[in-house]
Formats: C-alpha cells, structure tokens, sequence
C-alpha cells in the first residue's frame, strides 16, 4: 500500500507538470487563433490538473490505510498536503473566474510546495501521544485548506505586481518584486542542491554538547557553513565558515540554518543565470506573457482571502483551541505557533479591513497578499525550525 | 437628543475602561488559583501533631493563630524557627498559639528537628498536603496570620525576622 | 444640527451625504460611488465634536484607528515570540539571569522591556482592550446608520444616483416584465414602483461584519473573565501508584474529590512492527505510544474536615490519556506528566563483617520510616537521621534537598548483644560510612518502587463564553465574505431605460448576473466605468 502510495504521489507531481506546461501553451502568443487556442488549452490545462488532483487524492487516501492515521503528522505529510490544497484551491478559483494564467502561475507554485516537501525523511512514522486525536486530522486539514486558499491570492497579487508594476525603470517595486521570484527559485535551487549532495553521499560530522550537556554526534549531509554553536569537527570536511548563533534554538537549528544558506546560494545561481539568459529582469520578461485584466486579478485575490479567511480562522484558530483544551488542559497558550496563527489571522483582518478604504485596492492590496503568503510560510517553516515550543515535532 | 447621546457614549466608555482596568488590577495583583488568602475565612483542618496530639484549627476560636508552614530541608524555614520559638514563649500567655504545619515530612526527620530547636508549640503534620493544598500554598515557608474570629488577617511567603513575627503576633493578639 | 430634507420628501439626518431614500447627493461635492460603502449615511462620529466623550468616540469611531491597533498588536505578539516566554524557560531558573546567559546582550534588552511576559503585561491587556473598544464603537457608529439606510431606500432613484454607479446603461426600451422574470430567476428579490424597478440579493450578507464583530466581543469578555478570581481553577495533582490524594480545588459544601492512582502505564511503540520499522530505526531511543492513568474517583461525606481520614464514597472509575480527559462535575483532569520508579521502600540486613552471617531484615517504608526495628534476640536497628534527597550541603554536612525519597541516606544505629552501646554508620545509595570501626554493616537487600502519575486540575467557567463566541464570530465571517449584497435599479426616463448596478464586492459575479440580463432582455449591456479608464 505504501508503495502504490508514493507512486501516487509522484504521479501527481508529473502531471501537476503537463498541467502547468498546458495552461503555458494556452497564454502563447499567437494572436489570430487567440480566443479558440486560449480556451481549448485552458479546458486541457484545467482537466489535467483535476486528474492530478485526484491522483494526489489517491496518494493522500492510500497512505492513510497504510499508516493508520491521517498522513498529515510529520512535515513532510503536512507540506505535501499544503500543496495539494493550493491545488484545490486553484481548482475552485478556476472554476469561478476561468482565468488560465492563474494556473501558469499557481500550479508551478503548487509544485514547488510539493517538490520541497519530499526533502523532508517520508517513513511513515508513528503518532506520539500528543497528536493521537481525531483533531489532528480535523484541525491541520481544515487549516492546510485556509492556507492553501490565502495562497491562490498570493499568486494572484504576485500576478498583477509583474503585470501592473512599471519595469521600464529600476525602481524599489521591481526590487522587490524580483526578490519575491528570487525567494521562489531559491525553493527550486535547495531542492537541486539537496538532490546533488545527497547523490554524492555528502556527511560531515561535529560533536556538540546538547542540553543534558552530553556529548552528542550531529550529521551534516551538505557542506557545513554554518557548524553548530560550539561544535567541535570530527573530520576534515569543508568549513565551517561560522557557528550558528546560540538562540537559534530549535531541534537541528545549525543543520537547518547550514541548509537555509545553501539554498540562498543556489537560488542565486540560477536567478543569476536567468539574468543572463534573459537579460532583463525576470518580471520585465515575464510581463507581456500576462495579459490579464488587473482588475479581475485584483478580484480574484479579494476572493481568495474571503474564501480563505473564514476557512483558516476555523481550522488553525478554533478547532486548534479545541483540540488544544482537550489535550493540554488550555484552548490557548501563547505557544509560538499559536501566536504565530494568530498573527496571520490579523494580518488578514487588517487586510479585509484596509479593503474597505479608498486607495487600498490594487497594486498595495496585492503587496499586502504578497506578504501574507510570506507569514503563512514563515509560520510554515520557521516556527517549527527556529523558534521553540510544542509544535516542534520535525 | 444630544444629551441622551453623551449619557450613552460616556456609560459605554466608562464600563469598558473600568473592565479593562479591573482585568489589569486582576492580572497584576490576583495570582491565580484558589488559595487562601487576606480577608477569607480560614478553612477548618484536623491534624495530629509530633508527639500524637489532635489539632483542630476551630479549637483555637478566641485565640490569634499564627500558622506556619514549613519543611526541615527548606533553608529560610529552618532560620525563622528560633525566633518563633522565642517568641511563642513570649506570646503564649497573651492568647496567640503558633501551628507549624509541617508538608508531607516524617516523624523521624521532624523529631530530630524538633529537638534540635527545642520546639514546644505542636507541629501538626501534614502528610497527605491536604491542609497544604487547600491553603493554596506554594513556596515554604509561608505564615497565615488569623484572628481570634478565625479571619485571615494576613498571609507571606518571606523569610520572617524576629521583629516581623512580634508585630505580627501583636496584629493577631486577642 | 438640523436634519437634511431631500427633494424627494426624505429626512435625512445631518452629515448625510446620499439621501436615504432615493440616493440623491446632498451636497455637490458628494462622491456617489464612494459614499456607497456605507450608503452615504451619516457616520455619527463625524457630526458630533464637542466634548472629550465625543473626541475619545470618534477616535475610536475610525476603521483606520482599529487597523492601526490590529498592526500594533500583530508586531507586539511577533516579538513575543523571539524569545521563549517566562512560562517557556525552565522553572528552576531566575528570568533575570536566564535570557541574558542564555542570549546575550539581546535577551537581557528583552528581559528589561518586560517582553518575557508580554502577554499579560498590561500594556498587552490595553491594546486589546483598545480593540475591543475600537471594534464595539465602529460597529455601533456604521452598522446602526446602515440599517437604517438600506431599510429606508426606495425604488426609484434620484438621476445623479443612478448615473454615478459604476455600472450604469441606457437603453432604448426594455419590457419591464421580462426584466423583472428574468431577474427573479436569479433569484433577486425584485419590487416595483411607477414603473421603475428595484432588484437586490443577499442584504443579509451586510450584516455579517457586524454579527462577527459581536462574536468578537464575547470572546474577548470571555477571555478577560478569566483574569477574575473563581471563574477557573488550574491545579496540578501527583499521585503514586496505589495512593489516593484530595483534588485540589474541588472543594464544596457537599465534599471534596478524592482520586486514587490504581496504575501508571507507559507503553513505547514496538520497533519490529513494520508499518513504523523504518521510522523508528532512524531515532535513538523508543518512541511512547501511550500515557494513561487508571483512576477511581471517590468523594466524601459533606461534613468532610481538611486533614481529617476521609470516608470516601467511590464515584466512578476512568482511564486518562493525552488527548482523553477525564471529565465529572465542571471539572476535568489531564494527562500531564509521570515520574517512574519513584523509590518506595528500601530493605537492609544486619550482617557481621567478619563473618558475613546475617541477623535479621527490615523494610524501611521510606515515607515514614519507623524509629527502631527489633529484628529479636536482642538485635536492633534505629535510625537517627533520614535524609529522603541526601546532598552535602555548603557546610559539607549531611542534608537533603527537598522531601521527595530520590536519593535516600540513613545514618543508622546497629545494636547487638555484644555491642550493646551500638555502633554508627551512615547508609545511602552505594555509601556506606562507618564512625570508628565497626563489627556490624546494614547490607543493601533491595529496593521497590513506584510510579506517580501528574494530573492538571481544570474548572473553567468562560469555556461556554469562548465557544459562543467563537460560533458568532464563524456565522458573522461567513455571512459576510461568504455572500455579497448585489442590487440593481432600472429607471424609465424621458430618453430610455436607465440601468445601474452596485454591490459591496465580487463585481465580477455582478456583472456575470448582468450579462445573463442583457442577454435574455433587450437591456443593454451595462458598462463597467473603472475598467474603462483604465
């Protein structure tokens, strides 16, 4: 069961690609057949991205029986299903606004997601006592769907800043803008580089003392940078350049900050090399390829939050205060995590609010979305890496 | 029109700071849980003390009681126990009775103690932390003072000198 | 302050700026289009400034005021979360101390600021407390205004209402009938004056921020009931196996709670079990399966006195496990923690050294050990000190550090007929210290322990408030992002049909019912004005 499960899985992931490269080819160029072209491929687009979906479907259900719980309790579960209802959610944004370069952008999202979720170890593992509750699967779930909703309007502002935002000058906006495409294809250059090194059988090891102040081996599997805070080297590998600052506390944080350099490094390769393939900025070449109204950009982001909102605020604030009364005596602790829900929850209250005012439509609404993505992922990632508390279960 | 606005606005405003306010006084100065403390009755308990004797706190309606609680391995404690000695000795005759509630220790530890200090007043022992969980009672040691009508008049959790237990067994004195 | 009397016949009250009843601006610099997020009502903050009442009001009046407030206390939560809250840091340890060894120049800065307790500083309490008050005037100054706005409007709209929509067309000539069919398919609710006609769907879905933010409210008092004496008890409860404790905070005028701890159990995932076989060999250590406490619950007699031997009357018996509590009366326990192999009760023999013969056993219950134990023919053994945590204190003399039996220590006397004075020695785990020399030693002869079982001792009164905010709040979202208010008025004049269209978001979903429209009708097609500027 396992098996056909990851096969499933990977599946998915490959025809998540043909959609994507479907929902490309209706956006081409060809001005006379533009209105036949663009819809016949949108439909291809769109169907292949359904059967992906069902696919993961399958991965997601199959996995299920095999482990005997919901398979969204470690990291590599939870971001896998996070990229599945970014799916779901392109899926029924699709299906309102009929709009095909939401997809060209949302799916390769989408993947990416999915892609950086199986760098994490994919053992099926064991439920500790903490996450055996029917919550586990109620809350994480619900709140995946919030996110992967917020996410759509995301892609969607990102959208209308590449087709909106003047690239004729260099100016603070492509800046930024760039450095959110940086950002992204830095997902793209850790997945390659974990790849490469992991082909290569990288290790490097270091000998720290951990908090019982025993002696304890750690396992670098890219060449160290960063080495852990007061390590001592075992071998004579590369590096380290620097010690990770001793407040970075999470489980592995020297190993998780070594990687998080790599992946920079990397990311700037390849954006490098895009420059120089393109040369120009990436949104500038990007910009005539999207020629959908901003408008309609602008809406569908709007609706994205509205849809998203209720959703996330029920999964990750409600039913984990639930869950959270039930298993640890109190529906709120201010554990990091928690604070951190909350802190996208207003954030999107502020958002939702500012929409009401004059001036706060458009291109600053679609920032906003922009860096609501980035405090979903933030919580995503960071919390769980960096900063300590009960949700430290990767 | 106008004036029954400014009677609404000024209500409204003026509940919810006085909410906010309570809450910050709340949040500041009430510790949680449900211990006992200034102002409440003192709940009535049964112990046997050191040398075998019944101690019931209802017993000593009339007198002031100074009730300690305290452990041999706890430092602060083991200071305070000579002046409440002294003192005890002092303050017998005026009506105020000193029980040193010990938490949860043996006879065998107490009794060496005890002697140790030459304690005479009774020392119940509190071996189950029943007495001590329902006084709410978290760092040792920590002194309730009642008075003659059994009324919590005081509560600390300090290391007291000599001449804070007087003025306390002057506070409590019938 | 006088109210606006409008051409139509309407009074208006002052600081209206589209009239209530037909949308006629009211006064010529007056925006249609934007005065429609609020129906041009009179926010009565903006009219009433005079007192500090009404100052500190119309603060608070202001939605950018409350997304200011809502910004400030999503910064203030993030920097809670830099550092470890003082809850979050061992509990052996002085804050003081802590965040600077710990982190240096900057936890020390974050100590001082106060910000390891940031979530119950006062400065916390105000700025929420500011929202709430933010969020109950805003909603009283929009939401009662509106209501009244959208109760009162007619049908036929007044030219300049219609005209500055942004969605608006004339047309030739239009059946009335067909409009109104085609309409009610959509499912609009549709009315009807002199020939004019007036279309709208989902108005509910304007009440929806301001049921949410009632929503909010109750929680917000839920939460800040908390804060108040009585209203939740948050205990925590050790148990040994085998025992039985009072609960704390459980009791009333009809008997305390009692619990026994009939078994701790433990249970770690089986590392052959294949399903995990690749996960589990990949961590060091065993991986728990199970936490659970067995337990009887008892209570006694209503004249129960603290101290005294309870009679207890059993109530029922219940399992604990993370994630299942164990719920009676308004109270619940939680599984929390365990301490296993606590030490019990330690077995010694008197033995002679030279000659390894033994003279007798005897069990030392190490929470109340005896004072003497006769082992017969004239063999005896006192103990003269007992330290239940034994640790050389600064002095370097024999002491313990608390009462809990982990690291038990004796200093024993042995008496026997031939050493009738006795001899000394000081007996702990692997120590054993003679005073002189000895003929007698206390040999080790085993040891029993057990587990305790920590249970977190709830009672929470604002539970049902929390919830029920909560709920309001879900029902408020929804009804207002999950639907939208869309109206439409047609309007017969001298030079045709006059069409417009509002609503308060979703435009295209609007102009999807529109196209339907004019598709079906002979209207036409209404045109969007801020598409086309740009």
């Amino acid at each position: 069961m396992a098996e056909i499960s990851s096969t499933l899985l990977y599946g998915a992931f490959m025809i998540y690609l043909f959609s994507t490269l479907f929902f490309a080819m209706s956006i081409s160029d060809k001005k006379h057949e533009k209105a036949a072209h663009t819809k016949k491929w949108g439909k291809i687009g769109f169907i292949t991205a359904c059967v992906g979906f069902a696919a993961q479907l399958g991965y997601f259900i199959t996995r299920w029986i095999a482990s005997g719980h919901a398979p969204v309790s470690n990291l590599f579960e939870f971001t896998t299903f996070f990229g599945m209802m970014m799916v779901l959610a392109f899926i029924i944004l699709y299906a309102i606004y009929r709009t095909n370069g939401l997809g060209v952008f949302a799916m390769p999202v989408a993947l990416l997601v999915i892609a950086y979720a199986s760098m994490f170890p994919k053992d099926i593992s064991p439920l500790i006592p903490a996450l055996q509750s029917d919550w586990l699967k109620i809350h994480v779930t619900t709140a995946a769907l919030g996110e992967g909703i917020l996410a759509i309007s995301f892609v969607s502002g990102l959208i209308y800043l590449i087709r909106t935002v003047d690239q004729s000058v260099s100016s603070k906006k492509t800046k930024w803008i760039e450095i959110v495409l940086y950002s992204l294809i830095s997902v793209v250059g850790f997945i390659i580089i974990s790849l490469a090194f992991k082909g290569a059988g990288y290790e490097a090891s270091f000998e720290i003392m951990n908090d019982q102040n025993q002696p304890e081996k750690i396992v670098y599997d890219m060449p160290a940078i960063a080495g852990p805070a007061n390590g001592e080297q075992l071998d004579d590998s590369f590096g380290p350049l620097f010690s990770t600052p001793s407040w970075m506390n999470g489980a592995n944080a020297s190993i998780k900050l070594n990687t998080f350099i790599w992946s920079l490094l990397s990311g700037a390769i390849l954006y490098g090399l895009l420059r120089l393939i393109l040369r120009k900025r990436i949104a500038a070449a990007l910009q005539p390829k999207v020629r959908i109204n901003p408008d309609l950009l602008d809406e569908i982001s709007y609706r994205a939050v509205a849809i998203g909102f209720p959703i996330f605020t029920l999964g990750a604030l409600i039913f984990a205060m639930i869950w959270a009364q039930e298993a640890w005596s109190r529906f709120w602790g201010w554990d990091p995590k928690e604070v951190w829900a909350l802190i996208t929850f207003l954030f999107y209250a502020a958002y939702l609010h500012l929409r009401l005012s004059r001036g706060w439509h458009g291109e600053k609404s679609a920032w906003l979305c922009v860096l609501g993505f980035w405090i979903i992922t933030f919580n995503l990632i960071a919390v769980n890496l960096v900063l300590v508390g009960l949700h430290s279960y990767a | 029109m106008k004036k029954k606005r400014l009677w609404f606005r000024s209500a409204l405003l003026a509940i919810l700071v006085i909410a906010i306010g309570y809450t910050i006084y709340n949040s500041i100065f009430e510790e949680s849980g449900t211990y006992i403390k200034k102002g409440d009755k003192a709940p009535n308990f049964v112990l046997t003390d050191l040398n075998g004797n019944r101690v019931e706190l209802e017993d000593y309606r009339g007198k002031g009681v100074f009730l300690n609680f305290w452990g041999t391995w706890c430092k602060p404690c083991e200071r305070e126990m000579p002046y409440m000695q002294r003192q005890y000795e002092t303050y017998k005759e005026q009506g105020v009775e000193i029980l040193a509630v010990n938490v949860s220790e043996t006879n065998v530890s107490v009794k060496n103690f005890a002697d140790r200090y030459r304690l005479t007043f009774p020392i119940p022992m509190d071996k189950q932390r029943e007495v001590t969980k329902a006084y709410g009672i978290g760092p040792i040691p920590t002194t309730i003072l009642i008075d003659k009508n059994g009324k919590v008049v005081g509560r600390t959790s300090e290391s007291l000198s000599e001449k804070k237990i007087i003025s306390f067994m002057e506070k409590i004195k019938p | 302050m006088q109210s606006i009397t409008c051409e139509c016949g309407h009074s208006n009250p002052y600081g209206t700026s589209l009239c209530q009843a037909c949308g006629k601006p009211l006064d010529s610099d007056v925006e249609v289009l934007s005065s429609m997020r609020y129906e041009g009502s009179a926010r009565r903050s903006q009219t009433y400034k005079k007192t500090f009442v009404d100052h500190t009001w119309n603060f608070f009046s202001s939605v950018r005021v409350g997304v200011w407030l809502i910004i400030i206390i999503l910064v203030a939560a993030a920097i809670g979360t830099i550092f470890p809250q003082e809850t979050f840091i061992p509990p052996n340890v002085d804050p003081a101390t802590h965040y600077e060894s710990e982190y240096g120049t900057l936890g020390l800065i974050y100590y001082l600021l106060g910000f390891h307790k940031l979530y119950g500083s006062w400065w916390f309490i105000i700025l929420l407390g500011m929202l709430g008050l933010s969020i109950i005037i805003a909603s009283l100054d929009r939401g009662i205004p509106l209501y009244k706005a959208l109760k009162t409007q007619r049908v036929t709209r007044h030219d300049q209402f219609m005209k500055n929509q942004r969605l608006f067309s004339v047309s030739e000539e239009a059946e009335l009938e067909e409009i109104k069919y085609t309409l009610e398919s959509l499912r609009y609710k549709v009315r009807e004056e002199k020939g004019n006609l007036f279309a709208e769907k989902g108005r509910f879905s304007r009440w929806g921020a301001y049921v949410n933010h009632v929503g909010l409210i109750i929680f917000l008092t839920g939460a800040m009931l908390r804060f108040f004496p009585g209203m939740y008890v948050d205990e925590i409860l050790w148990v040994r196996e085998g025992e039985k404790a009072s609960i704390p905070g459980t009791k009333s005028d009809d008997g305390q709670y009692y619990l026994e701890n009939k078994e701790f159990i433990l249970e770690m995932y089986d590392k052959e079990e294949k399903k995990f076989n690749s996960a589990l060999s990949s961590v060091d250590g065993e991986v728990a399966k199970n936490y659970q406490s067995n337990v009887t619950l008892y209570k006694t007699t209503p004249n129960h006195t603290i101290g005294e031997e309870p009679e207890l009357i059993k109530v029922k018996d219940g399992e604990i496990r993370v994630n299942e509590p164990f719920k009676f009366d308004s109270f619940a326990l939680y599984q929390t923690d365990f301490k296993l192999n606590e030490f019990s009760k330690m077995s010694f023999e008197l033995e002679e050294k030279a000659t390894g013969k033994k003279f007798g056993k005897l069990t030392v219950d190490l929470h109340e050990p005896e004072k003497k134990y006769d082992l017969g023919n004239g063999y005896r053994v006192e103990i003269e000190e007992y330290f239940p945590n034994f640790i050389l204190n600064e002095q370097s003399q024999p002491s313990t550090v608390n009462n809990l039996p982990d690291n038990p220590a004796f200093v024993f006397s042995m008496y026997s007929p031939e050493t009738p004075k006795g001899e000394k020695a000081f007996v702990g785990i692997q120590k054993n210290i003679e005073a002189g020399e000895n003929q007698f030693k206390m040999s080790f002869a085993g040891i029993e322990t057990k587990d305790l079982t920590a249970l977190t001792v709830r009672k929470d009164h604002t539970l049902w408030i929390i919830a029920l905010g909560g709920v309001i709040f879900m029902i408020g979202v929804t009804q207002g992002l999950y639907w939208n208010y869309r109206r439409i008025w047609i309007k017969q004049n001298q030079d045709g049909v006059w069409a417009a269209a509002h609503t308060n978001k979703n435009w295209y979903g609007l102009k999807k019912d529109l196209d339907f429209l004019s598709e079906k009708t002979s209207l036409i097609a209404l045109v969007d004005k801020e598409s086309d500027t740009k």
